[in-house]
């Protein structure tokens, strides 16, 4: 005989697994394709062309996916190297220069500043994807065209709106009577900025360089414009060769090399940083 | 958005006179790069719209006949139609899932926080690498989706689903899906755990049933939350490239030509950059309209809280 006490925890349990029963197969859904790609490309070359039935090596772990990629371009190196120095030199432009900017619109009073801050936050109601064109006859003009360097330059300026609000924010966070104390002890500008109120603000810091690092180690449509010539491709752009293939063929295993190295870098930063993450989604999504 | 509240932080008077300057000095390089790479590109779309410009030679004035073209170009007309249905169709079919996901980890419990960096992992991947990784699965004899059902038998055989248009949509609003649902999730998450409990508590004391206080409580409380869901899902569509580009080319018969693709084939593959400039100052006009809808729909959420 069972008494409703016991219905109800049996009621419970049912509830429990049924939930987790879903969020498993939710899980599948949004992890299965990853997985499924890393263990791919890990077959021997004679088995990327088939279907990953079932995805894993069937016949022993191999890199032949990882050789093949190597061969297109300039490397697989070079490419990776491209895309690492464009993606760090965002992070360090745009932090260096959100850091003063935010500092300087949270702690000075100067003419139009009010209107220079609207200017700079109201850049994101325009697309980049609508300025390509003059984009690329300026960086000529720069002579920084096809240039990794004049690519960085587009991809700080994109960052910027969210960096600045976000440092300017940071900056207002921290409390007047610190920096007064500092400056009693002598330190002055630049060095107050850097001894003592960067440990402050940084964990604005670390959300301004995560969202910089992902999106200029992903961007595709400006790299693919700005960029000409083969050596300086990032790795999108390179793999968009990978993806018209050779002679008509695609070599499907060089796709799913290029997917790994391209996903692996995000998912550690994300999976790292993930609390500086969720903060920097929190500001925009309550801003 | 504005500077306000920044105020209460000035400096003291006794400074004034120094900061007037130095304020100036630590956003100049912030300033620099705006100016630069932003401001005159923007005005530099608008004069080079008023041209005829190409690649290579001199450039010619031609007044507002770019503009005129534009009416006459079905192909244009075709792009801005197809990136309205992709805009209305992905925008819906995001919703669907990712509302539903919402609500599914809302509550805290065992595992939840796992399920949300799990659904969350596809958005921080690149939108090219998540079309690359979906180019292959949805192949016809290499991929895993076609070979999959056909194993499964569900199929006689692979389908090869980025042949026909339906198919081929379909393969795109899937994989949009599942790369962006975990973002919308998150945003609609926050506004979620904004509903104070005892208001959803009274409301089930008082007997309003699970929809019933979905519907007359939630959804009302989320507006606003909805509302820059919904912007940043409809911006981010209209201005779809990636996907097309590299899933299908274009498309089956060039039917899947979006609005900044059609821009980057006028740009940067036929070197009309007068022309293609002329289509980027209409699209910049569709953002910056939408922009203003949406400071518009977040100050009416504010009036009402």
């Amino acid at each position: 005989m069972t008494t409703s006490k016991e219905r109800r925890a049996r009621k419970a349990v049912r509830t429990k697994s049924a939930y987790h029963l879903t969020g498993i197969a939710i899980s599948i859904f949004f992890l299965a394709p990853f997985v499924i790609t890393l263990l791919s490309s890990f077959r021997h070359g004679t088995e990327a062309s088939l279907p990953p039935l079932p995805p894993w090596p069937t016949s022993g772990v191999s890199i032949d996916s990882y050789a093949l990629l190597d061969t297109f371009g300039a490397g697989i190196w070079r490419h990776m190297i491209n895309s690492l120095f464009v993606s760090v030199a965002t992070v360090v432009l745009t932090v260096a220069v959100s850091l003063l900017a935010g500092y300087g619109f949270s702690r000075y009073r100067f003419p139009l500043k009010n209107a220079l801050f609207v200017l700079i936050i109201a850049t994101l109601m325009i697309p980049f994807q609508s300025i390509l064109t003059p984009l690329f006859i300026i960086l000529a003009k720069l002579g920084l065209n096809n240039s990794l360097l004049g690519l960085t330059l587009v991809y700080v300026t994109l960052q910027l709106p969210f960096s600045v609000f976000m440092m300017r924010n940071a900056f207002d966070a921290v409390p007047k009577e610190i920096e007064e104390a500092a400056r009693i002890d002598g330190a002055r500008d630049l060095r107050l900025l850097v001894r003592v109120l960067l440990p402050l603000v940084l964990p604005g810091v670390a959300t301004v360089a995560i969202f910089a690092f992902l999106n200029a180690w992903n961007e595709f449509l400006a790299a693919l414009v700005l960029l000409s010539s083969n050596e300086k491709y990032t790795l999108p752009v390179l793999m968009t060769a990978v993806r018209a293939g050779r002679l008509g063929a695609i070599n499907w295993g060089a796709v799913q090399a290029g997917v790994v190295v391209m996903t692996i870098p995000c998912l550690i930063v994300f999976l790292l940083l993930q609390r500086y993450y969720m903060r920097g989604l929190m500001a925009g999504a309550v801003k | 958005m504005t500077g306000s509240g920044s105020e209460i932080l000035l400096p003291r008077r006794r400074r004034r006179r120094r900061s007037n300057w130095r304020g100036l000095v630590y956003i100049a390089p912030a300033m620099a790069l705006v100016i630069v790479f932003f401001i005159m590109p923007v005005l530099f779309t608008g004069w080079m719209s008023l041209h005829n410009w190409p690649l290579m030679g001199a450039s010619r004035w031609i007044g507002f006949n770019n503009y005129f073209r534009m009416a006459n170009d079905t192909r244009f007309m075709s792009a801005l139609s197809f990136t309205a249905y992709y805009t209305v169709i992905v925008t819906i079919a995001i919703f669907a899932i990712a509302f539903p996901l919402a609500i599914f980890v809302e509550k805290e419990r065992q595992f939840v926080g796992a399920y949300r960096t799990i659904i969350f992992l596809p958005v921080v991947v690149g939108l090219a690498t998540a079309s690359l990784l979906w180019v292959w699965l949805a192949n016809v004899d290499s991929g895993f989706i076609g070979p999959a059902l056909k194993a499964l038998g569900l199929v006689e055989k692979s389908p090869n689903l980025l042949a026909t248009f339906d198919t081929a949509f379909l393969t795109i609003v899937v994989m949009v899906v599942w790369k962006i649902a975990g973002f919308t999730m998150i945003i609609l998450l926050t506004g979620l755990q904004a509903i104070p409990s005892e208001l959803t508590e009274a409301a089930r004391i008082d007997g309003a049933g699970r929809w019933q206080r979905f519907r007359h409580l939630t959804l009302p409380l989320m507006r606003k939350t909805i509302a820059l869901a919904l912007i940043v899902s409809v911006t981010g569509s209209i201005l779809a490239f990636d996907q097309f580009y590299i899933m299908t080319a274009g498309g089956p018969q060039n039917k899947m030509i979006s609005v900044v693709y059609y821009i980057f084939n006028q740009s940067f593959v036929s070197f009309n950059l007068g022309y293609g400039a002329a289509l980027s100052i209409v699209l910049l006009a569709i953002l910056v309209a939408i922009s203003i809808v949406q400071l518009w729909l977040l100050r009416v959420g504010e009036e009402r809280p």
